[in-house]
């Protein structure tokens, strides 16, 4: 177990390695240098002469007279210690602002995936065990009408349905706070912001919960059919106790390793509902800072997400080998 | 009636594929939409598709007639007696704008209603439509390129190809991809390829993943091993003996890639990074909902109709194509 853990964590390094090369070598796609973009929104037009030398002293403020793989080297020494440089947009830390931001996108995303296991595997179970009956088809096929659907276009609708466009104006649809929320006691408050969240968090969850539901499903036919199954039937057992305690148990082993699978998917999508629902988690963030050409932004809100995707991974991957000591390292060979 | 005894594995396939009907379905619909890309200017336009004025036979949406260039011919022929024209079953082109009905609701003269410049919304879909299509099937195809070659190389090499291949595809997985490509369009000139090309570049890794399964189980087959016995080199084998073995899997999930792209442009699209400005793009449609206090519904309603019903009948086709190829999985 402890090698397991070991060759993983071993093994993020190149990936790590891998993720903040993209990163670098995206920015450097940008058209002009960052420094002249900057310049022209800070200073407006000056006189040439002025001009190049307030371009030779940004450069140099920010690194940019060195060659690109040194460049690199750089920023790679200044992230290992979470500096991720000043914003441009506002000159403030990008670490405090992705700081400030971060806690709101993993409350929708951790809200999002639990419920997405809370609703998809009882109706995976259930499928296993009403498998083909009329009621099990129909659910099926529902879930797969709702993966068919942008979340987006989900958005515009259920605001104009449910959030005073139109029909009912039952939910918030601007933020994650009321006005004056201070001055709500403790629990109002989390009311509050709960009721602000119920319809960003179904628009992250809903098309998840097909593939979910059909992972649990596959799993729990695979269980039914093996040896150990047959043994506790044949013994005598009452039917429940079998699906309950023998079989529904070992069918959920796989299904921690579907989170791999979901979470950077969800990263993509707060890109979308946060900027619709005006919700300032770090999806907002990353979309408002490619509108700006923030740079040390888009490269921190970039860096930082694919690695604690990664650690969610590693995580997931442990816990199934931790429950499933079958699964050995490699499996291939 | 004789029963043939040896089907083809294609045959096969096909012959399980129409069983299940809704795919069967889905495949028309996919047909149908694909036709309607391909003529889309017979469909909607406001060029007639054949004229005949003083004598003269013109093919206005065809042929580029020097004469008539600066002309709307809608408004010289449409109710001219005196010639004979057939127009488009919509006679609006996508971007011409009509001021006088801005944000018009449906009626009989803008079947589907108009958006906030006056352009007619079932022009701009039935144009929409090959836009959608094709960054869909073009960036697919990049990004099965891309995961073929990959996902064969870390599959039938293994060792340390493998090795580097498996961490390039963790790194693409756990980059945010939305996130990349925004990134990427932002920085770039915007135009269509460009997103076709980020999507392809950024979508392979299911393929590739895909492949490299399917080739570790492959390399021990007794045929490979023959191959291998008998001196082919590695391209023969991998190209002739492995790949069309490994193929309908792929296929399958490139149907699914196809569904995934389409959701993606128009996503972009609707944040406003998709296709340039007044290209038509079935995102940038409803994009133009959100702008009025005024909802104007069938702003969304039909261009998300039409993504929904493409998305969804690309995923039945794939799920039948799927259970055609391994009709074990109808078991689960």
């Amino acid at each position: 177990m402890k090698d397991y853990i070991l060759k993983r964590l071993l093994l993020m390094i190149p990936t790590l390695f891998g993720i903040t090369l993209i990163t670098f070598l995206v920015i450097q796609l940008a058209p002009g240098s960052p420094v002249e973009s900057r310049m022209s929104v800070d200073q407006g037009i000056k006189s040439d002469q002025v001009t190049k030398q307030i371009v030779e002293q940004t450069k140099k403020l920010y690194g940019l007279d060195k060659p690109v793989h040194q460049r690199y080297f750089i920023w790679l020494r200044q992230i290992a210690t979470l500096d991720f440089g000043n914003s441009y947009k506002d000159h403030r830390p990008v670490i405090d602002k992705i700081a400030e931001r971060l806690p709101i996108t993993l409350v929708l995303n951790m809200l999002s995936i639990f419920l997405v296991y809370l609703i998809a595997i009882p109706i995976g179970a259930w499928s296993a065990v009403r498998q083909r009956s009329f009621p099990e088809r129909a659910t099926t096929f529902v879930l797969f009408l709702l993966y068919s659907i942008p979340s987006f276009w989900m958005a515009v609708v259920l605001i104009y349905f449910f959030g005073g466009g139109g029909a009912l104006d039952i939910f918030p649809i601007y933020g994650v706070h009321s006005r004056g929320y201070e001055e709500l006691p403790f629990f109002e408050r989390t009311l509050d912001f709960l009721w602000h969240l119920v319809l960003p968090v179904f628009c992250l969850t809903y098309a998840s919960l097909a593939s979910l539901s059909r992972y649990q499903k596959g799993s729990l036919l695979e269980v039914l059919r093996e040896d150990y199954i047959r043994t506790a039937r044949a013994k005598g057992l009452a039917p429940n106790r079998v699906l309950f305690k023998h079989a529904l148990r070992n069918s959920l082993i796989p299904i921690v390793t579907i989170i791999a699978s979901i979470l950077p998917a969800m990263i993509g999508g707060s890109v979308i509902i946060e900027t619709i629902f005006s919700i300032p988690g770090i999806g907002r963030l990353g979309f408002e800072s490619v509108l700006s050409r923030d740079y040390p932004v888009i490269m921190a809100v970039a860096t930082i997400s694919a690695f604690l995707t990664l650690i969610g991974i590693l995580i997931s991957d442990i816990t199934y080998a931790i429950v499933d000591p079958r699964i050995g390292f490699e499996r291939k060979s | 009636m004789k029963q043939d005894s040896s089907v083809g594995y294609w045959d096969g396939v096909w012959i399980e594929f129409k069983k299940d009907s809704l795919a069967y379905v889905s495949f028309f619909f996919i047909i149908l939409l694909v036709v309607t890309a391909a003529f889309e200017s017979f469909l909607a336009g406001n060029k007639p598709i054949v004229l005949v004025a003083e004598g003269k036979y013109y093919f206005p949406v065809i042929v580029d007639y020097p004469e008539f260039r600066g002309e709307n011919l809608r408004a010289t022929y449409l109710d001219d007696p005196d010639s004979f024209a057939v127009f488009p079953p919509v006679k609006y082109s996508p971007t011409e704008s009509d001021f006088f009905s801005v944000l018009a609701a449906p009626d009989g003269n803008h079947f589907l209603g108009t958006d906030d410049r006056g352009r007619d919304v079932l022009s701009r879909m039935i144009h929409g439509a090959r836009i959608s299509l094709s960054i869909g099937v073009v960036a697919v195809g990049i990004a099965l390129v891309i995961g073929i070659i990959l996902g064969a190389m870390a599959g039938y090499y293994g060792g340390w190809i493998d090795f580097v291949i498996s961490r390039l595809i963790e790194v693409m997985i756990t980059f945010p991809v939305f996130f990349l490509i925004l990134t990427i369009l932002a920085f770039t000139e915007p135009s269509i390829y460009n997103i076709m090309i980020v999507i392809g570049l950024t979508g392979w890794t299911g393929v590739a993943r895909l492949l490299r399964g399917e080739f570790l189980k492959l390399r021990r087959t007794d045929y490979v091993e023959a191959a291998w016995a008998l001196g082919s080199g590695d391209r023969r084998i991998i190209l002739k003996h492995m790949l069309p073995n490994a193929l309908a899997p792929v296929l399958v999930s490139a149907t699914f890639g196809v569904a995934g792209a389409i959701l993606v442009e128009s996503s972009l699209s609707f944040l406003g990074f998709g296709v340039t400005p007044p290209e038509p793009s079935w995102g940038e449609i409803i994009s133009q909902s959100q702008k009025y206090v005024d909802f104007a519904w069938w702003l969304v309603l039909f261009p998300g109709l039409a993504i929904f019903a493409t998305v969804t009948a690309l995923n039945l086709i794939g799920e039948g194509f799927r259970n055609a190829i391994d009709p074990k999985l109808k078991e689960r």
